[in-house]
């Protein structure tokens, strides 16, 4: 699939609307819209959208839903016991600026499921200065379970994206997640990069979170925020056994030069493991160490 | 309204136990981050834009009389280390025994009874503004410059530093609370419509990070 540059349209569509999904896609509360400038107006990114639902049948779980458009192209990988294993793979290079990207996925009652991505995610400057939105909104319904593993995110110098992931979990609900971020390429500085992570359990908030960093994001560097550390990673768990058996919090790497890691308690059922180090390789010993991933 | 009460609020001799905190400037300064005034204003910054930001959004939304409940709730969600938690809610627990010999009120007297063990910080000090009379904004203010006082108080007892050159931080950073005040106000105004979810959320890996290590240490000077 190849990106073309698209003449605007005569009146500019709302952002948050991508032109390929129906109207009747729930866009997520965070989901920033801007008036674009008319420079911004000259090019329109691609409006993508991919749907996975996992849905519990017999013993096994099955993916009745599966459907992506753009850059998205989607994989059942095999099965694993009762879990399904989706991949997605990025057919073209994605987010550049104006880029409207949108995942949803949902695990219906008692379904268990797993989405990786197969390789790095690259927000890059593009044809625009305008930022792109990258929307992951994840459904988990009663004694169903999700797994959110991507590859990392690359912030590319001078671009400009706005990442949102929002999270339903029903009370007995699981997740596993783990998220990583690089700030910029090898010897390069970030592009402009803003996170907003949105966990509700029972519609109650259990972790709400945004980051912002690079240019335009005040202090981000400095001693209170990452203090020059390239690499910022997080595994987040929610499950209600963590109720009976609350974590204590724990620290993992004891040299700043080589990372640092903690593991720390959420008010409810949830822990989350927040780490930074210099580079990626760093960052993932680091996060393999305080909870590894089977 | 008399604006005034603003100046009482916000005097760091206010009696609300915040002199035993340091924001986590001392940790930093143990782990050799801060050494300077200068590592101090970036220092400050961070904590301002993201710790000060969130408190000064609860602390609006609580001025403008949204259930305290709920915003103790959003604040603990967006209170990642448990060691912040703890820290928060012993000065909301101190601040709020100030408060209500200063300025009763049924509202102060309603979150005592349902929060013994101490609501977050900045949701009683938003009730606080608002028993107090005074506005949103101005409850954002506090909060936010409260986030940046206490660290550069305690960096001139830890660093040895100039008074005259730690003033001039706060200072120098004024143009920045005059924002994230203005940020914080506004996005309490849509708290009553969107819920907790409109209000800010800024998080700082470090401040997380080093709040549990701090905890951990078995002589420090500063509470956090």
């Amino acid at each position: 699939m190849s990106r073309a540059a698209v003449p605007s349209p005569p009146t500019p569509a709302p952002a948050s609307t991508p032109a390929s999904t129906p109207a009747s896609t729930p866009t997520s509360a965070s989901t920033p819209t801007e008036r674009a400038t008319p420079t911004e107006r000259a090019v329109v990114g691609v409006h993508a959208t991919a749907r996975i639902r996992a849905a519990r049948a017999g013993g096994t779980t099955v993916v009745p839903v599966l459907s992506g458009d753009g850059p998205f192209d989607l994989r059942r990988g095999r099965a694993h016991g009762d879990q399904a294993r989706v991949c997605v793979l990025g057919t073209m290079t994605a987010p550049l600026g104006g880029d409207r990207l949108h995942i949803e996925a949902t695990a219906d009652h008692a379904a268990h499921l797993r989405i990786t991505t197969a390789a790095a995610t690259i927000a890059l400057r593009g044809p625009t200065t305008a930022h792109a939105t990258y929307d992951v909104h994840l459904r988990v319904a009663e004694h169903a379970s999700l797994h959110w593993l991507p590859q990392p995110l690359i912030s590319a110098a001078r671009s400009n994206l706005r990442q949102s992931c929002t999270i339903d979990l029903a009370p007995t609900a699981r997740l596993l997640l783990r998220e990583e971020i690089v700030l910029g390429r090898s010897g390069e500085p970030p592009g402009r990069l803003s996170t907003r992570l949105s966990v509700r359990r029972d519609g109650r908030p259990v972790l709400e979170q945004q980051t912002g960093y690079g240019p335009g994001a005040p202090g981000w560097d400095g001693p209170a925020v990452l203090a020059g550390h390239r690499a910022v990673g997080q595994i987040l768990i929610v499950d209600p056994a963590l109720d009976r058996h609350p974590p204590r919090a724990r620290l993992f790497g004891d040299n700043p030069a080589t990372g640092q890691a903690v593991l720390t308690p959420l008010a409810g059922p949830a822990l989350l493991i927040t780490a930074l180090a210099p580079d990626t390789m760093r960052l993932r010993r680091l996060l393999d160490a305080a909870h590894p991933i089977p | 309204m008399n604006r005034a009460a603003l100046l009482v609020l916000a005097d760091g001799r206010f009696p609300a136990g915040g002199h035993a905190h340091s924001g986590g400037a001392e940790e930093a300064i143990t782990a050799g981050r801060v050494r300077d005034v200068a590592d101090l204003r970036e220092f400050c910054r961070g904590r301002l834009h993201t710790s000060g930001l969130v408190a000064a959004g609860l602390a609006a939304a609580a001025a403008t009389g949204y259930d305290p409940l709920l915003l103790d709730e959003a604040a603990d969600a967006r209170t990642a280390a448990p060691a912040l938690r703890r820290t928060s809610r012993r000065l909301g627990r101190q601040l709020l025994r100030a408060a209500r010999a200063t300025w009763p009120c049924a509202e102060l007297d309603d979150l005592a009874a349902t929060r013994p063990g101490g609501a977050h910080q900045s949701v009683v000090l938003g009730l606080t503004a608002r028993g107090a009379g005074l506005l949103p904004v101005d409850a954002a203010y506090a909060a936010a410059y409260e986030s940046i006082s206490g660290p550069v108080a305690a960096a001139v007892r830890l660093l040895r530093l100039d008074p005259f050159d730690a003033t001039a931080v706060l200072a120098h950073l004024a143009a920045d609370i005059d924002h994230v005040a203005a940020q914080a106000a506004e996005a309490a105004q849509h708290v009553h419509t969107d819920g907790v979810a409109a209000l800010p959320a800024a998080s700082a890996p470090l401040l997380d990070l080093t709040a549990e290590q701090h905890a951990t240490r078995p002589a420090r000077l500063f509470a956090s």
